[in-house]
């Protein structure tokens, strides 16, 4: 994978560049169609995505419901971090919702990498940190359920 | 300040809480004036209340307007049925103004904040080759409770891009699911030259107006809700900071309620 096409991501803004180099060597870039299941919850977790164009349902089984999306992820943003954390399981299921161009990046190596570098580790993990964050907050909004009438109207 | 005879010549349910009335007046002589996009009208349930209502369209010498039961008054008026008379004050406000032309429209809409929006983007849309990009994004709780559904594909269709988020799924749902901030993401990079046009529950206003303005927007509306009672300035039940939102609003500049919305139980 070329690094300049991976520090393109708004992920990997302001990366390293020997860092750059290091993700690069664990990437590659991936197309699917409509439809395509990434994973499912409780398989293994071994890889993430950067989705570059297109869009992604995050999604789960319930039983009597079917598959109910959770979330949907655009382009400029990361699918999956499970591999980072243990068991390294799925939690959730991911299936594209339109076509999606994505950078696939192999979560193991990055995990040994990590382990050999802890600056490098510390860049990655403070980057992840930030997604959750964002996903932490957006969850929250959510749950204040915004749409609700206001009280004290006629 | 008397409400002027109105009769329901149709009723359509939106949601399972909410219906649009189309109006009619009693007596075309004493129709109010024709609103402007963004304005409302002081609608009043004989017997029960007065509530300020947003006008939602506009059909030759009627008016529409699309009521939430959240209280008695607007549980009345979506009870309506044709035939049946309310009555209507104003209209009053400020309206939208999405202007001459040449700009990049943005509509933001969260739930029943769609309402107030529509005649703006009917106008947008009658005048579309004046524009440049025109763009709905509306967020709801539910796709149950998505106004005026049908209208939606064909506002794509007119040349408006259209993306819509939900909070909640249901079974068989394959839209957006997420917050409608997360609709930002994908606009053009180039906002410079858009003006957005915000409604809906005021958080909602607060979270997608700052992050607008953070992405450069430099001109972005948003339309308030207050407890309103006169319409006309005169009670002060509708203050908010140094305005009254019934006279110097609903629709403001952003960066002028900034401050004022910011401020808990102001």
């Amino acid at each position: 994978m070329i690094p300049g096409d991976l520090a393109c991501h708004p992920f990997l803004r302001d990366l390293p560049l020997a860092y750059v180099g290091r993700l690069a060597g664990a990437a590659h870039p991936v197309e699917v169609r409509a439809g395509h299941r990434f994973f499912r919850d409780g398989d293994p977790a071994d890889r993430f995505w950067l989705i570059e164009t297109g869009k992604v349902a995050l999604d789960l089984h319930l039983p009597g419901r079917g598959a109910v999306i959770v979330e949907t992820l655009g382009p400029g943003t990361v699918l999956g971090w499970s591999w980072l954390f243990p068991p390294h399981e799925w939690r959730f299921g991911a299936v594209a919702t339109e076509p999606v161009r994505a950078i696939e990046i192999d979560g193991e190596r990055l995990r040994s990498r990590a382990a050999a570098d802890p600056a490098f580790g510390h860049e990655l993990v403070t980057r992840f940190a930030a997604v959750l964050l964002d996903r932490l907050q957006a969850t929250r909004i959510r749950l204040l359920d915004l749409y609700a009438a206001p009280g004290g109207v006629s | 300040m008397a409400p002027v005879p109105y009769r329901v010549a149709a009723r359509r349910r939106e949601t399972h809480d909410t219906v649009t009335l189309l109006l009619r007046p009693y007596d075309p002589a004493t129709a109010i004036a024709t609103p402007e996009p963004g304005q409302f009208t002081m609608l009043y349930a004989f017997g029960v209340g007065e509530s300020a209502i947003s006008v939602s369209g506009l059909d030759g010498e009627g008016i529409e307007q699309t009521i939430r039961a959240v209280g008695a008054v607007s549980t009345a008026l979506t009870e309506a049925r044709p035939g049946d008379v309310v009555g209507v004050r104003g209209p009053y406000g400020t309206g939208w103004n999405v202007g001459t032309g040449g700009r990049d429209l943005l509509f933001a809409a969260g739930g029943i904040g769609l309402a107030p929006l529509r005649p703006a983007i009917h106008e947008a849309v009658a005048r579309r080759s004046v524009f440049g990009r025109v763009t709905l994004l509306v967020g709801a709780r539910t796709p149950g409770d998505l106004p005026y559904l049908g209208e939606l594909a064909e506002l794509r269709d007119a040349g408006v891009d259209l993306a819509i988020t939900v909070d909640r799924a249901a079974a068989g749902w394959t839209g957006n699911v997420g917050v409608i901030t997360t609709l930002l993401d994908g606009l053009a990079p180039d906002l410079d030259r858009t003006t957005a046009y915000v409604c809906g529950p005021e958080i909602m206003i607060r979270l997608t107006a700052a992050e607008l303005a953070r992405r450069g927007v430099p001109d972005v509306r948003v339309s308030l809700e207050r407890n309103m009672r006169c319409g006309l300035g005169w009670c002060g039940h509708c203050q908010l900071g140094s305005i009254l939102v019934c006279r110097d609003g609903p629709v403001v500049a952003y960066p002028d309620v900034a401050g004022p919305l910011a401020v808990k139980e102001l």
